[in-house]
């Protein structure tokens, strides 16, 4: 990529976005423990995007390039307008996904969902246990999950089932992918909580250890052997655990935009976790703009922001530096390697992050949900402490 | 996966081929994935419609680019990789 004016020139030749994620609303009936949402989500619940809004954005991404659309949240399902969002979708040539807990699905909407050509719907499945499922999204949602699964199954669709995978499920992982199996699934996604959000200060819970981790990889490939390829299945590696940091998003500004319930475009999940950036936002920017033109998008493209060691790596070409909000939240630099990398000078942060979780005092502090009423008390101040534990803030 | 002349494909259930305007090319999307097709392999794939057979998409082909040496065992070549992929599947 040439990239030769610090980064922040519109001569930057940017590539086209392909994958367009719509958060379009951050309420949800879930509560889970591992969510990646902001922990101050509540901030933005109020002002969610109209039916327009998105309808618009939908229309400007896909003159940029964007053909996969994800529609998620939050649960999606709360807005009522999600048909519409499907039809016009399917009409512009986006293969679209609905991102869902199963929460709020009724035949009445799946059909109509049917009827507009939505592509596919992934299912996110917690367990095996009804005691793990409701205890970790903090519902009673276990028998629901399979009564959706069937509905999915029943209409035809590619039946993708999503579970993040954490402590209290790693050792279910060969019961997992039989129940995936049973229910028909096309393709299971075993993604091992990655930690940022609500995740992230639930750490020490949720972490398993690195023997657990490895016997679920051995087990995952036991079972792909014998499922062979009528069941994909993919198994996300926790980064915490690797010797070399993930290649973020594809990279910065690369491949993915997201647009968030509020209307922000941002390159990644969590990027406004990022200091002194200001995101654009659709209520007074064109997406193209955002894209090619923002201080923002084009702040870590390509490599001319790096700092040593990443600047002189032979491999930075490959991960890129990995995750920009990572590195800030553990090292309080943005600009800084992402410390899970070996060569990271901060890779002590995540060597003592894997002992916390391992350490019997620090893991039996209690889970913070995801609830409005926390997000609201962090908003408020009233966990700062437990954040700092998690978030090296400079 | 042995191709044979006769063979019928279409495109695979989940699956969707079409034409990009802004990347100017075609692709196949599936959920949770979406790749770009070069000239050649975007040609084959867009005369995989479950009534062509593999001898018919290289006569059309072959026609269509008549300075192309050895077109049709690169024709054979992206029926495999598409079907090891399986963004086809063989009907006859």
């Amino acid at each position: 990529m040439a990239n030769q004016n610090n980064g922040v020139s519109s001569t930057t030749t940017a590539t086209q976005p392909l994958w367009l994620l719509a958060e379009i609303t951050y309420r949800c009936p879930l509560h889970c423990a591992f969510c990646y949402n902001p922990t101050d989500y509540d901030k933005h619940t109020q002002n969610e995007l109209d039916t327009n809004s998105w309808l618009s954005v939908l229309n400007q991404a896909r003159d940029l390039g964007a053909a996969q659309l994800g529609i998620s949240g939050g649960e999606p399902l709360l807005r009522d307008d999600i048909e519409v969002i499907v039809e016009e979708a399917h009409q512009l040539g986006y293969y679209s996904n609905l991102i869902t807990s199963g929460v709020g699905l009724t035949d009445k909407r799946i059909d109509a969902f049917k009827k507009g050509g939505l592509d596919h719907i992934q299912l996110s499945m917690h367990d095996i246990t009804e005691e793990i499922n409701n205890f970790i999204t903090d519902t009673k949602t276990f028998k629901l999950k399979k009564k959706v699964a069937a509905m999915i199954k029943d209409r035809g669709y590619p039946m993708v089932l999503n579970v993040v995978i954490h402590r209290y499920n790693i050792d279910h992982i060969k019961e997992i992918l039989e129940m995936a199996e049973a229910l028909g699934a096309d393709y299971v996604e075993l993604a091992n909580t990655q930690y940022y959000g609500w995740s992230l200060i639930n750490r020490n819970q949720l972490m398993p250890t690195k023997e657990q981790i490895d016997h679920a990889e051995k087990i995952t490939n036991q079972f792909r052997d014998k499922a062979g390829n009528k069941m994909k299945i993919f198994f996300v590696v926790p980064d915490y655990y690797a010797e070399r940091p993930k290649k973020c998003m594809n990279g910065w500004g690369e491949v993915f935009m997201i647009v968030t319930a509020n209307g922000d475009v941002l390159p990644c999940h969590s990027a406004r976790v990022l200091p002194n950036m200001e995101f654009p936002n659709v209520k007074d920017s064109k997406i193209k703009g955002a894209w090619y033109d923002s201080p923002a998008f084009n702040k870590y493209r390509g490599d001319s922001w790096m700092k040593e060691p990443c600047k002189s790596c032979p491999e930075k070409e490959n991960d890129l530096g990995g995750c920009r909000c990572q590195a800030f939240l553990l090292t309080g630099d943005a600009e800084s390697a992402d410390p899970v990398c070996s060569l990271s000078p901060n890779r002590n942060v995540i060597e003592k992050a894997v002992e916390d979780a391992q350490n019997p005092q620090l893991k039996t502090q209690p889970i913070i949900f995801r609830t409005d009423k926390n997000s609201k008390r962090i908003n408020d101040g009233e966990e700062k402490e437990r954040l700092a534990k998690f978030h090296a803030l400079p | 996966m042995t191709i044979k002349l006769d063979d019928i494909y279409k495109i695979s259930p989940h699956h969707r081929f079409q034409w990009e305007k802004a990347q100017n090319c075609y692709v196949i999307l599936f959920p949770e994935g979406m790749v770009k097709l070069n000239g050649g392999a975007g040609e084959v794939l867009n005369l995989v419609d479950g009534k062509t057979s593999v001898a018919n998409i290289t006569e059309i082909l072959v026609k269509k680019f008549p300075d192309a040496d050895g077109i049709d065992k690169d024709i054979i070549g992206m029926v495999e990789l598409a079907l090891e992929k399986a963004w086809i599947e063989k009907i006859n």
